[in-house]
This record gives structure tokens, sequence and C-alpha cells, in this order.
């Protein structure tokens, strides 16, 4: 842009704002050097049509350079400085890809960091360079654009209106009240037709939150290793761990609602409303699933027999059937009925006897 | 000093002097609260009259006033000692929780007073009153052969809902918390499952057999001492520390670009 | 020069075609004022670009299965571990892809930074009018932009399928649940059947890449071109008027500041990429049901919802055989609700409070709108309290609080807190206000004393300076309502009846403000000479009750 000015034009700083200046001069002191043809291209765009911003400027509205020309030499080194060293760390990036391998954690510690900190060099010494430039080496200026009122003129909306009655009457969509009102009964079952589609996204629950997999029966195992227990096996008092029905260590659905926690106490300790019929030997199960929404319930305290929900802090006092005595549940944690199988381990002596979980609609 | 004097008026000397009294505070802080438990591994413990005699002596000095001087405990105040074991002695006293300090909600793991013998030797003098859970050996606590994977199975369904995933602690009721396993030695991770201290479950060997908890304290001591490949691990927390690091750290910082974007342009300089 | 020849080449060619000379012109020259609460918006928009970017990359190797597996990957603590596809597919980007950290670390610190960004910009609008007309879509299309975040970023951060990205879903099925009539058809249709099931990771990954950032760009979009179309707002100056828009052109300065800002962005994510371990999947582990972990939160931006799930206590009906379980689904829905109803309705309940129906185009000084920067702390402080509530174990574990004493703290501040934040704030904004009365009125301390004959001291004062008067003294000044209609003498419309009254008493408490001094001030859309700002109350006189809760706007 620069060299269709002359060498010794100055920078001038009455050129900042725009506005009608005098404009003769360095037209004459350009068509001095031109070569006879096709004019200057800062003349040619002063032949464009007016913009919204007023007479189309006839001079510079912008600055060439900038007024601190000793600092701007300074600041042009700064920013190339900046570039080379993004370009460096980009290079960097590169090489860092090839050389550092990853499979093992050191590796990808490595690996992460190395890649990590050339591209954030990388990208912030562009970002310093771009802003040292703006700065600096862009002249400075305060431009005013002049606002319109946003809404239409009275005119356009006018004919607007007009178009629009025109339009609506030779449609004859308001003329023809049968015509409209049979494609309005048309297009509501298209329109809500998209919603039954969504119909099989699921099946219905029915019953199903009503009941776990947990029957008659079935062992009680533990969680990651699967061996059933005796009361034998669990026979310290303050011991609690995570159960699960046998056979379903790889149904996570099943698992969702049928984890359990058994927790074993001294004599006397249990009391109603606990079902003292459900336990063996003072061990109880309770439902591991939170019924507030759904956590496994599993920070149990064996001093004070709570057992604590560590998603939103909702406890339950184990001694008493699992009431609630803090926090946003609302009922108790379900007990499973538990008895001795003929080989004496300890099995579910039948489903849970109300839903587990969170609460539902449905749910009486 | 004029050095300093002369350059009290610079545009960063507020924020020098801000860096300097954070850089203090927290060498400060840092300096006076303790890590965890610094005791090693137990040798093999042997047990003979005389030891049981010298832990008599230890615990009628430290121990008596509140657990009373046959170990029966006082009500309210400490727990009887009969039948707890070795090994819960062993847990108590190395991490520094026994002799506690002060009664409160929980008692927190400090600096211990109790040497390694003189442990060793209450530890056979209560287990001489009436038995209970013995300090694992060497071979139970050495993670050679440990399946780490179903000790992380077993950790995230047993232990994290109180110590969090990888076991930086967490909070329970009324004060009381679960600690971080930072810096718990293998021993003390096996007694304390052994021995459910505090408000801590019990995991006897027949529900945890010794394999398993091998295969925990194997998981537990493997991930503490693991790099954290992405970077610093902002406590491994979680959510929290990372939401904070967003606002304080990354908004900040951008907000402050965006102000040194577009503060007026400088008048002219002598100097950049 | 040859380049010269070459641009012009090619802009005639598109031009013949496309007609864009006059067009593109004018979007050069756009005037953008400068101010660093402006680049807010950016922040946002760049990071939703970083988003688009990493997040292709992600694609490239994310399995969105939830069939499972034995793992035998690289991570060795979790050898044998069963697991879901998507769960080891992010395993294998963590640890075996190069760079895969790095795009996953960045990806997720961007949506961090997504989501504060908006907050943050969002506050700035508010405190500074900006929504006013004629940008009151633009504010609405912001609040759907700051709902479609959020759930893209929970769904986002769900997809590894990890244990602690689980209890949340867990935590989402629960909700849904609770939803009275309909809440177990909604559970079962969004999982394909009871918890987990095998379709919620497919199902939100189609939405997390696909339908969702469809709907933010082209939201976006529009945002952006309604935003240059009305042109940016600007703050109070000299020579700033209602009526123009000073600043600097698009081209070249605006690009370029724009630009660096979107290196700079990158350039920190990058960093927070490198240095800060964000999401480490494999230390939570793998989703089962049945492990849990203690301190688990949802990404900061769920965290009212969060807090609100906590501090609720536990209400619940059983009746006719049915189960209202308030415990969950007014937390989970009403809070949220609010703060988005509310944030949307704000724009037009102001404009009836006050009657003011002009275009705005100059930004308020937040002080010189005291109860609408009073309402919005009072908001933002109770959200807060519950987004502090969502931490409440984390903070009760590092600060030795007791947990219950957390949770009932909250429990009272959620309500006693906004109420205090907007009565200090208040009282701080006409201070403020006060302060800068004096400044108009008696000038700005010199440090020069001077001895007067009779022999006291008085400083001298210099009359602020024009820039920082136009700034002083820049103030929406609200057209009074009108009571009574002049034609007949029964009372306007919109002011009849007990809603009339309603509005009236609203516009006193809305428009209180400490008066500028006599022969001061022209106001923002000043027509006639006159100096004096609308009669609106002076201060002094009683507040009318403060709204409760920080809800009522």
């Amino acid at each position: 842009m620069s060299d269709t000015n002359g060498p010794d034009e100055p920078a001038r700083g009455d050129d900042l704002t725009a506005g009608p200046a005098a404009s003769g001069e360095p037209d004459e002191g350009q068509a001095r050097r031109r070569v006879i043809g096709t004019p200057a291209p800062a003349q040619a765009r002063t032949l464009l049509p007016e913009g919204p911003g007023g007479p189309a400027p006839a001079v510079r509205e912008l600055p060439a350079d900038p007024e601190d020309l000793p600092g701007a030499k300074r600041a042009e080194r700064a920013v190339a400085a900046s570039f080379t060293i993004s370009m460096l760390a980009g290079l960097g990036f590169i090489a860092c890809y090839v050389i550092f391998r990853v499979h093992t954690v050191n590796n990808v510690f490595h690996s992460n960091l190395a890649l990590g900190l050339t591209m954030a060099l990388a990208f912030l010494a562009l970002g310093v360079g771009a802003v040292i430039w703006v700065r600096r080496l862009m002249p400075n200026v305060e431009l005013t654009e002049q606002r319109h009122e946003l809404r239409s003129t009275p005119e356009n909306k006018a004919a607007f209106k007009k178009t629009f009655e025109e339009g609506a009457d030779a449609s004859q969509f308001v003329k023809r009240p049968l015509i409209r009102r049979t494609l309005i009964a048309a297009t509501v079952p298209v329109a809500i037709a998209p919603i039954f589609l969504l119909r099989d996204l699921g099946p219905l629950p029915e019953q199903s939150l009503d009941h776990t997999v947990w029957k008659r029966g079935t062992r009680l195992v533990l969680f990651g290793t699967n061996r059933p227990l005796t009361p034998a096996d669990f026979n310290s008092p303050g011991s609690s761990v995570s159960v699960i029905p046998e056979g379903f260590a790889d149904n996570d659905d099943a698992l969702a609602k049928a984890a359990t926690t058994l927790i074993k106490f001294a004599p006397g300790q249990l009391q109603k409303p606990t079902v003292l019929n459900w336990t063996v030997d003072d061990i109880v199960a309770y439902s591991k699933i939170c019924t507030h929404l759904g956590c496994p319930a599993a920070l149990y305290e064996q001093t004070t027999h709570h057992i604590l929900c560590p998603c939103h802090q909702s406890t339950f006092d184990a001694t008493r059937g699992a009431a609630v005595i803090f926090g946003p549940a609302s009922r108790p944690l379900p007990q499973l009925p538990l008895m001795l199988n003929a080989e004496g381990f300890l099995v579910a002596r039948s489903d849970y006897q109300e839903p587990v979980g969170p609460s539902f609609w449905e749910r009486s | 000093m004029s050095w300093i004097t002369s350059r009290r008026r610079h545009p960063a000397a507020g924020y020098a002097i801000l860096l300097l009294g954070l850089l203090l505070v927290g060498a400060l802080y840092a300096s006076i609260t303790g890590g965890g438990a610094g005791a090693t591994a137990a040798p093999p413990v042997t047990v003979n009259s005389a030891q049981i005699s010298q832990g008599h002596t230890i615990f009628l000095q430290d121990c008596a006033t509140c657990h009373g001087m046959g170990a029966q405990g006082t009500p309210g105040v400490a727990p009887g000692l009969i039948g707890v074991g070795a090994a819960a002695v062993d847990f108590q006293v190395s991490t520094g929780r026994m002799p506690a300090a002060e009664l409160g909600a929980e008692n927190p793991d400090k600096p211990p007073v109790l040497n390694t013998t003189q442990t060793h030797a209450v530890a056979a003098y209560i287990a001489s009153l009436g038995g209970g859970p013995t300090i694992p050996t060497a071979a139970q606590v050495s993670t050679s052969g440990a399946n780490v994977g179903l000790g992380q199975q077993l950790f995230v369904a047993d232990c994290a809902q109180c110590h969090n995933f990888v076991g930086a602690g967490g909070a329970l009721t009324n004060g009381k918390f679960a600690p971080p396993l930072t810096k718990t030695t293998p021993t003390q991770i096996y007694e304390a499952m052994l021995t459910g201290p505090e408000a801590m479950p019990v995991f006897n060997d027949s529900t945890v057999t010794p394999d398993q908890k091998r295969d925990i304290v194997a998981y537990v001591t493997g991930v503490r001492k693991e790099a954290n490949p992405g970077g610093f691990s902002l406590g491994r927390i979680g959510p929290v520390t990372e939401g904070l690091v967003a606002f304080l750290g990354l908004l900040l910082f951008m907000v402050l670009v965006a102000i040194w974007i577009t503060a007026k342009h400088g008048k002219t300089k002598t100097h950049e | 020069m040859s380049t010269n020849r070459a641009l012009e080449g090619v802009g005639t060619f598109l031009d013949d075609r496309l007609h864009g000379a006059r067009g593109i012109r004018i979007f050069l020259r756009k005037i953008f004022p400068d101010h660093w609460s402006f680049l807010l918006g950016e922040i946002a928009l760049y990071s939703f670009i970083i988003l688009l970017l990493t997040g292709t990359f992600l694609t490239l190797f994310f399995q969105p299965s939830m069939s499972t597996i034995t793992y035998h990957g690289s991570y060795l603590p979790l050898e044998g571990v069963k697991m879901s596809r998507a769960y080891a597919s992010t395993l294998n980007i963590s640890f075996d892809v190069r760079g895969g950290l790095l795009m996953r670390q960045i990806h997720h610190w961007a949506a961090d930074l997504f989501m504060a960004a908006i907050f943050a910009h969002m506050i700035r609008i508010f405190f500074t009018g900006a929504y006013r007309k004629p940008r009151e879509v633009n504010w609405l299309i912001g609040i759907i932009l700051f709902t479609l975040g959020l759930i893209e970023g929970l769904f986002g951060y769900s997809l590894p399928d990890d244990l602690l990205s689980g209890a949340g879903l867990r935590i989402l099925e629960g909700v849904l649940q609770s939803i009275p009539i309909v809440g177990t058809y909604l559970a079962f249709f969004l999982f394909g059947g009871p918890f987990p099931g095998n379709d919620i990771v497919p199902r939100m990954y189609i939405l997390h890449v696909l339908v969702i950032p469809g709907l933010i760009l082209a939201l976006i979009t529009a945002h952006l071109f309604i935003m240059v179309f009305q042109k940016h707002t600007q703050m109070p100056g000299k020579g700033r008027t209602n009526q123009n828009v000073v600043g600097q052109p698009m081209y070249p300065y605006f690009m370029a500041k724009t630009g660096a800002y979107f290196f700079f962005i990158f350039g920190v994510l990058a960093l927070a990429g490198a240095l800060a371990q964000i999401n480490p999947v494999w230390l939570y582990g793998p989703y089962n049901p049945v492990a849990m972990s203690a301190g688990s939160q949802p990404d900061f931006y769920m965290g009212m919802l969060e807090g609100a799930l906590r501090v609720f206590p536990a209400w619940q009906w059983v009746v006719f055989g049915h189960t209202f379980a308030f415990n969950v689904f007014v937390p989970a829905l009403v809070p949220l609700g609010l703060l988005f109803t509310g944030a949307a309705m704000w724009p037009f309940i102001e404009q009836w409070v006050t009657g003011d129906k002009r275009e705005h185009h100059l930004l308020d000084r937040p002080r010189n709108a005291p109860t609408r920067t009073a309402i919005g702390i009072a908001v933002i402080t109770a959200y807060g309290v519950l987004w502090a509530e969502g931490a409440n174990d984390i903070l009760a574990d590092h600060f030795q609080i007791s947990l219950y004493l957390t949770t009932q703290i909250a429990q009272v501040a959620v309500f006693v807190a906004p109420v205090l934040a907007y009565l200090i704030t208040k009282r701080i904004c006409l201070g403020l206000q006060r302060k800068d009365v004096h400044l108009l009125e008696h000038g700005v301390e010199t440090g020069i004393i001077r001895q007067l004959p009779s022999g006291e001291f008085i400083e001298e004062t210099a009359p602020v300076d024009d820039e920082a008067r136009a700034v002083l003294e820049s103030r929406t000044d609200y057209e009074p309502l009108p009571v009574i209609d002049e034609d007949s003498d029964v009372p306007a419309p919109g002011m009849r009846g007990a809603l009339g009254k309603v509005r009236s008493r609203l516009y006193n408490v809305v428009t209180e403000s400490v008066p500028l001094p006599a022969g001061n001030g022209h106001g923002q859309h000043e027509v006639e000479g006159n100096g004096h700002a609308a009669p609106a109350a002076v201060s002094g006189g009683p507040d009318d009750a403060p709204p409760a809760e920080g809800s009522e706007h």
C-alpha cells in the first residue's frame, strides 16, 4: 500500500479522523510520477459509491506509519524475534512428536510435556508478536462511525406491508379458509410423527423397577473375587463389605440395582425397625444403591454405625433398618432378607421387599 | 538496601512484595504441617517375655491413663484393648495416632512418639492379654506377584468411597475424615484393613484374604508412586480443583492479556 | 507490485460473481470500540473453535461403544480389568497415541474455559446493560448457548465411561426417574432400558459430536452476525454518544488483535494441557455400578446443580400410590430453571418497569444502575452458595469443617447471603455514585496547597478533565412513567390496578440513583438541552423491600 505514496510524503497527524480535508496536493505530486494510463489504485478507490460512514474519504483515513518511528524499528525487531521463536517452537513440536515415544506412564509424561510446551510457545509467541505489532507498529487511530437507527424507514415498512398483504391476498390463504384449515390439519400429523419414531428408543419400564435379580437361594458373593461367604468367614463385628448376587458379576444392569452391603454387628446392636428375621448371626444386608439418586452408598462408619453416601451425604443408621438420619434421601435403604442354605452359605431369602434405588412416580 | 528503596515505586513493586509474602507464608506452612506416619516396614517380630514386660512398662507410662491399668478401657474416653491384637497396636502407634494428644472427633496421624522396638514391645504386651490379629510379615505385605487390577477393583468397591479413587482422603461425618494414603506404609495399610481403626470397617482375612490385601496394597502403593502424565496432578481430587484452575488460572490470565491488548497505545516513550 | 495485482485479480474474479466490494468494505471498516471486557466473548468463541479442532482429532480414535472387553494395553495397573470399549479407547488415546493425551487435555481445558468465559461474558453483558434494546435477541441466543454448552460438556466428559462420570450419569438417571408421570419413561428411553444399558454412550456421542455442536455453531454465527450488524456497544467517554461508535476499524487493527487473542487462548490452553492434568480417567477406573469414590463432583459448570441436590431437605410425598420425590426433581429443575428463565425475561421486565423503549448503545457503568447491579450480585451469590455446596465434602476435608455443618450453613446461606449481598452492593453503588458526584462538584485534588490571606490552608482542586467528565456524567436518564393520561384523568395504560402500583414502586427502586449535580450531565439520550437527570427517586428515601432470595427480578 505504501508504494502508491511518494517516498517524500510525510506522515500526517491531521488525517486521523475521517472527514473532509484538502486533497489536491498528493494527487499532483503523484501525477508527476505517473505513467500515463490507468489511474493509481488509490485514486481508483475514490470512484467507489458512498459508504454509510459519509462521503468517501478522498484522503487517507488511516495514517501510513506510526508516530514513533525509532520505537517502531525496535518493536519490529521484537515482533520478528517473537515470530522466529514461534517458528522454532513449531519445528520443535514436530521434532518432539518424532522423538518422544509413548506407551508407558513416564514416557507419556515426557511426550505430553514436550509437545504441549512447544505448542504453547509457538502460539504464545505468535500472539505476543501480533500484539506488539498492533500496539507499536500500527499507527494510533480512533475513528468514528455513525450509527443508523435500526428500525426501517416508514416508507420501507409501508412497502413491506404492501408487498406482504398483496402476496397474502394473491395466495388466497386468507380468503379460502377451507384450504387453510385442511393445510394445517395436514401438517399436524406430519409434525408430530417424528415423536412417535422415538418410541423404540427403549422398552417401557413396566414392573422392572420393582424387582432386582435377587431370588430365594441366590448366594451372596464378594464383589471382585466372587467368593461366597459363610457367617464364620464374616465374623468380625464392625466388618462391612460389598456383595453381589452370584452369577451376575458381568451384568452391569443387574448390579446397578442388586449391589448390596453386608455388615456384621456385635450381638444386641441391631434394633427395630431392622427386620431381625432377615438377619443371620447379627449379619445384616442393605441395598447399596442410595435411595436418593442411586450412587453406591457404601461409606460405613464402624463407630457410629452410619452408612454415608458420598454423593450428597445422605446418612443411614445401619442398626435401625438403615433409617435416614441426615441428608436429602427420603427413604431408608431396603433390607435384603438373608438366610443360610444347606451348605451354610449366606443366601437371599427372597428379593428385596420394596423397589431399590431412587424414587419414581409409580412407586407406592 | 538503596537498590530496593530506589525501586519502591516501580509498577511491579507491589506484585513483588505480594509474591514474596505468599512464598514466605507457603514455606512456613509447609514446614509446620507434618507428613503422615514415617515408620518403616516391620522387621520380623519375635515375642519373648522380656519384650512383653518392656511393653507393659511403656503401656503403664503412656497408655494406661486413658486405656486403664489393665487395658480394660475407660468408658467415653478410650476403648478396651483386650483382643485387639498386635496389629492394631502397631498401626495406631507407628502412625503416631497413639498416644493421642487430645480427645477429638478422630485421632489424626502425627510423628510417632515410640520407636519401632518400643512399639513392638507394647504390641506384644497387648497381644499377650487377649490375642487378636498379628503384625503382618514382610512376605504378606510384599507386592511382588500381586494382581494390581484386582486390587483396583476391590479398592474402588470397598475403600474409595471414604479414601477417594487413589487414596487422597475424604470427609466423614462430624469432623471425622478418612486420611490420605500417600505416606502410609504397606504394613500400616495391611494392618488398617485387618483391624478397622476408629471409624474404618474391619476387613478380616476371611473376607478379604491376605492375597487380596496384598493386591490392594500393591494398587495403593503403585498408584501413589505413579507419575502424573498430564502434568501437575492438582491434588488428584478431580473436577473441583480443575474448575478452580480454569477460573483463577486460565480465565484470569486471558483477562490480563485482554487488558494488555486493549490498553491505550503507549504514548511516546523512551524505552520499550 | 505483483502481489497487489494478484490480489486485485482475485478480488475482481469474486466481485464479478458475488458482488462484494461495497459490503466487504463496510465490514472492513467496522469500528470496534476498545475495552478489555469486550474480549470475554472472544474467549468463548475461540475456545469453541479449539474444541472443534481438538475434538475432531479425538473422534478419529475414540470408540463410542459400551461392549465389554478385557484390557491388555499399555496402562499396566488396569491389566486384565473388564471395561467398555469407550473407556479402553480413551486409555488408548492417552497412552498409545502420540499427542493423544495432549489433545484430550486441551479439549477438556478448552471446555472448562468455554463455560467460564460464557459465564464471565454474560455477567459483563448484564452489569453493563448491554442486553437492552436492540440486543435482547442476542441475549436470548446467549442463554441458549449457555444451556447447550452445559449439556455438551456433560455429555463430553461422560463419554469415556469412567467411574466419576458414570456416577454422574447414575445421578442423571435418578433425576429423570423422579419426574412425575413421565420420569421412568424418560429414563428408559434415554438409556435404552434400565441403567446403565448399552446405548447411552453411543447416543451421547452423536449428540456431542454432531447435533449440539451444529446447533452451537449456528447460534454463534447468528450471535456474531447480529452483533456486527447492530454494531458493538461502547463504554461512555468523550465523543462517544448513543449515535456513534468510536474505536478502531476491523481491518487491520481489530483483525490483528482478535487474531492475537486467538493465539493466546490456544497457547494458554496448550500450556494447561502440558502442565496441568485434567480428567485422569485411568486413575478413576472404568465405570462399575458397585464402586464409588469420595469427593465425586461433576465438572464445575454443573456444580450448582450438584449443590442444589445436596442442600435440599428430604421432602417426599407418597399419595394415592404415587411418589412425588420433591427432594430430587425440585433441586434438579427449579434453581437452574429459575436462573435461566429469570435471565431470559430480565430485559423485558426491566423495560416494563422503567418504561424505557429506546435503543441503547452506550453502556452503563455498573454503579450507575445500582438496583440492577445489586440484583446481579445477589443472584451470583445464590449461585455461588450452591456451587460451593457442590464441593462441600472436599471443603470439609480440606478446611476441617464438620461435613454436616457445611450443608446446614448452605441451607441458611442460600437465602440469607443473596439478601445481604443485594443490600451491601446497592449501598456500595450509591456510595460510588456519591464519590463521582463529589468529583464533578469539587474537582480533582491537585496536591497543591495554598495559603489564603486569612491564614488558612486550602488544597487547590482542578475541574475534572473532559474525558473523565464524559465518563462521570454518563447516565441512562430514565423518563418518568406516565402516571395520568393527559386526555382523561384516568391512570395511564400500563399503570392501572395493582400491577400499576407494583410497577410504580419497582420503578422507584430500579431507578434509584444519586442525582448528578445541577447543570451537569446530559444523560445518554439528551435531545433537549435539559441538563437534569430524570426525576428518579433520590437516595436517602427508604428502599423498597429488596427482593428475596435473588430469584425475583
